[in-house]
């Protein structure tokens, strides 16, 4: 009796130590949220009155409305070239020898182990030679070099817990090997490439660093133009625009957990 | 109705096959005959699976040739050899019904969706598992997910079917429940089939021959009986039956056994590393009086006897070649009575039944 009752304490401290954590994890991003529903031309907090006029300010804004359309289009096309790009590097891994894998996986994972502040002043001095920088093409072919590593990790653990003899079976009752990837490999680890994908997005839109250096002009990124504001006036306006990424960034992960969740079901 | 299919016969030569320093296929070279069932036999790591998945086109083999009939097929991929393949996983599709499963190969060969459906079925039925389409694969117990796989494997007719282990993550029962089932679909099916197993009872249970493989290399290519009754080596004829070995001297095609000279019938097979007796323990005779003069006579004295429901153990200390085992018939046993522990007792073993291999193949 006395034993389950410790237990039940013990269990009370994790939980209680447990939301603690989460709420020193969330809270700084939260508070973003009421700051940005501040009347007064500065950031504070809490807020003494209530208004909407700094999203007007964002929307009607041509600046921070082109710094969106850059980087919700960079997103999406990074998202677009690292998704398939990943999954098939991932795939084409999971297939190669046991050697070549964890040498190849090294490599994948460099992009994240390496500062990028290093790999953004060597893609600036890259693309300086190229022409590349200030253009969307420079700033998407950088993401998705940041995003694939997201892609091909979270694939290949898919890849684990998915039994290859399956492909193998199709390819033996007739299917050529892209078809039996296509109807049998892909709809099995969809979770794991959609997961990718989410990651591939938002390793875009969240970027700064790189972007600091490679965007600009017409096509600077939000997060660069926010870094910049931040430097310079120091208004509301940010906390707005920060509230619409939280919404946008939890609304993905929201959308990819539910897919998630409805192919568990089927299975 | 689709065209008549025909089995075809197999024409394994010279296949090789490294990993590294590990030849898995060493130079084999196998004929199999249309329409018949054929086991690869041999212990995990001999390379069963490098041959299948080469068959199937899965493993590039380092030289050597492959022909179904006519056709060579060392270049052909996977998915146009035709051939029919069961899993050890079984390798169903998890999301899809167990009739989209078995309809699979005909939806890649274009076959019309009220066709699919008729023949799923039938396949299923051949497997008696009729009307279970609609279940899901998850729903199904590991016997029947067994028969799925099977049904998939031959609802398009193939002319020859590949099995690696089917029936390894079954239990005994059903295991052996299975292998009879199979061997009468089989009977059924025009297929030549190619069946891997290490389990040298389900090979001897099921096959028309079997070709014990060992270190990449076919050691003896014969039919079950044959295996059993004369094995070219020791290798085959350990790993075959029940048999404890006794090394044997061998000179001008006599075999002595310390300082008795050995009866047999059977040729003595050439090879190196020196000759063994094999003796098997129920193909031994207790003898009333004294061991005939015509019979190798082992007898020796009682050591212990043990019960094993369906039969006798005896074992018995010969003077100089150590432990022999005796199987009684519990029936032949109830009806003379069994001898007592520390007893003489006369042991025969039989010319026919004298069975001399060497070490190595040669
Ligand atoms: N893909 C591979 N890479 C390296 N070695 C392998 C590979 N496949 C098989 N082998 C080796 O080849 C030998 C035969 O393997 P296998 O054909 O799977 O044997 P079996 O099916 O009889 O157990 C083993 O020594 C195994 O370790
Ligand atoms: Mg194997």
């Amino acid at each position: 009796m006395e034993q389950v009752g410790q237990r039940k304490i013990d269990g009370l401290w994790l939980t209680v130590v447990g939301i603690a954590v989460l709420f020193f994890l969330i809270l700084p991003t939260l508070i973003v949220i009421p700051m940005s529903f501040s009347g007064a031309s500065y950031l504070e907090f809490p807020p003494t009155s209530l208004s909407f006029r700094w999203y007007v300010a964002y929307v009607t804004s041509p600046e921070w409305m082109s710094a969106t359309k850059t980087s919700l289009i960079a997103a999406a096309l990074t998202t677009a070239i690292a998704t398939p790009l990943g999954s098939l590097c991932a795939y084409g891994l999971h297939c190669s020898a046991p050697r070549i894998r964890s040498a190849a996986q090294i490599l994948v994972i460099m992009p994240i182990v390496v500062p990028v502040i290093l790999i953004a002043v060597g893609v600036f001095s890259l693309y300086a030679k190229l022409g590349l920088n200030y253009t969307l093409t420079g700033i998407v072919i950088a993401h998705t070099a940041l995003a694939l590593p997201f892609v091909i990790v979270t694939v290949m653990s898919g890849l684990q817990n998915y039994d290859f003899d399956q492909e193998l079976a199709a390819r033996s009752l007739g299917a050529s090997r892209a078809y039996a990837l296509w109807t049998i490999t892909v709809p099995q680890v969809k979770f794991s490439i959609q997961t990718g994908a989410f990651l591939a997005f938002i390793t875009s839109l969240d970027e700064v660093v790189i972007s600091m250096l490679v965007s600009g002009g017409e096509n600077a990124t939000i997060t660069r133009r926010m870094f910049n504001s931040l430097r310079d006036q120091l208004d509301p306006t940010i906390a707005a625009i920060s509230t619409c990424l939280i919404v946008v960034s939890i609304t993905a992960l929201i959308g990819v957990q539910m897919i998630g969740r409805r192919k568990d079901k089927a299975q | 109705m689709s065209p008549a299919a025909h089995s075809l016969p197999i024409d394994i030569s010279n296949l090789c096959k490294a990993y590294g320093s590990v030849k898995a296929l060493n130079d084999v070279s196998l004929n199999i005959a249309a329409g018949e069932f054929l086991t690869l036999l041999g212990p995990s790591g001999s390379g069963k699976t490098t041959l299948l998945m080469a068959l199937a086109g899965f493993v590039r083999p380092d030289g050597g040739s492959i022909r179904f009939g006519e056709q060579e097929m060392i270049a052909t991929p996977p998915h146009k050899r035709g051939l029919g393949m069961v899993f050890q996983s079984y390798a169903l599709f998890p999301f899809m019904t167990v009739a989209e499963n078995v309809a699979y190969p005909l939806k890649i060969r274009g076959v019309s969706k009220s066709d699919q459906k008729a023949r799923a079925e039938r396949a299923l039925e051949t497997v008696q598992l009729g009307g279970y389409g609609d279940r899901r694969i998850t729903q199904l117990s590991g016997g029947q997910r067994q028969r799925v796989a099977l049904a998939r494997a031959m609802v398009f007719e193939p002319q020859i079917i590949l099995m690696d282990e089917p029936l390894s993550a079954l239990d005994k029962k059903l295991r052996e429940h299975m292998q009879i089932e199979l061997k009468a679909l089989h009977e059924k099916l025009d297929a030549t089939v190619v069946y891997v197993t290490h389990d040298q009872r389900e090979a001897l249970t099921m096959s028309d021959r079997i070709a014990v493989v060992n270190h990449g290399r076919i050691e003896q290519i014969a039919t079950p009986e044959r295996l059993y009754r004369q094995p070219h080596s020791f290798f085959v004829a350990d790993f075959i039956g029940e048999s404890i070995s006794l090394p044997v001297s061998v000179a001008n095609d006599t075999a002595q056994l310390g300082e008795r000279v050995l009866k047999s019938n059977t040729p003595i097979a050439l090879g190196s590393g020196g000759h063994r007796l094999i003796i098997r323990p129920e193909l031994l005779e207790v003898t009333a009086g004294a061991v005939p003069d015509a019979a190798n006579d082992l007898s020796g004295q009682v050591h212990d006897i043990i019960y094993q429901g369906d039969s006798v153990l005896v074992i018995v200390q010969h003077d100089s070649a150590g432990q022999i085992n005796v199987r009684v018939p519990a029936n032949r046993a109830g009806q003379t009575g069994l001898p007592s522990k520390g007893e003489q007792i006369g042991l025969a073993l039989h010319p026919e039944d004298t069975i001399i291999v060497p070490e190595h193949v040669a």
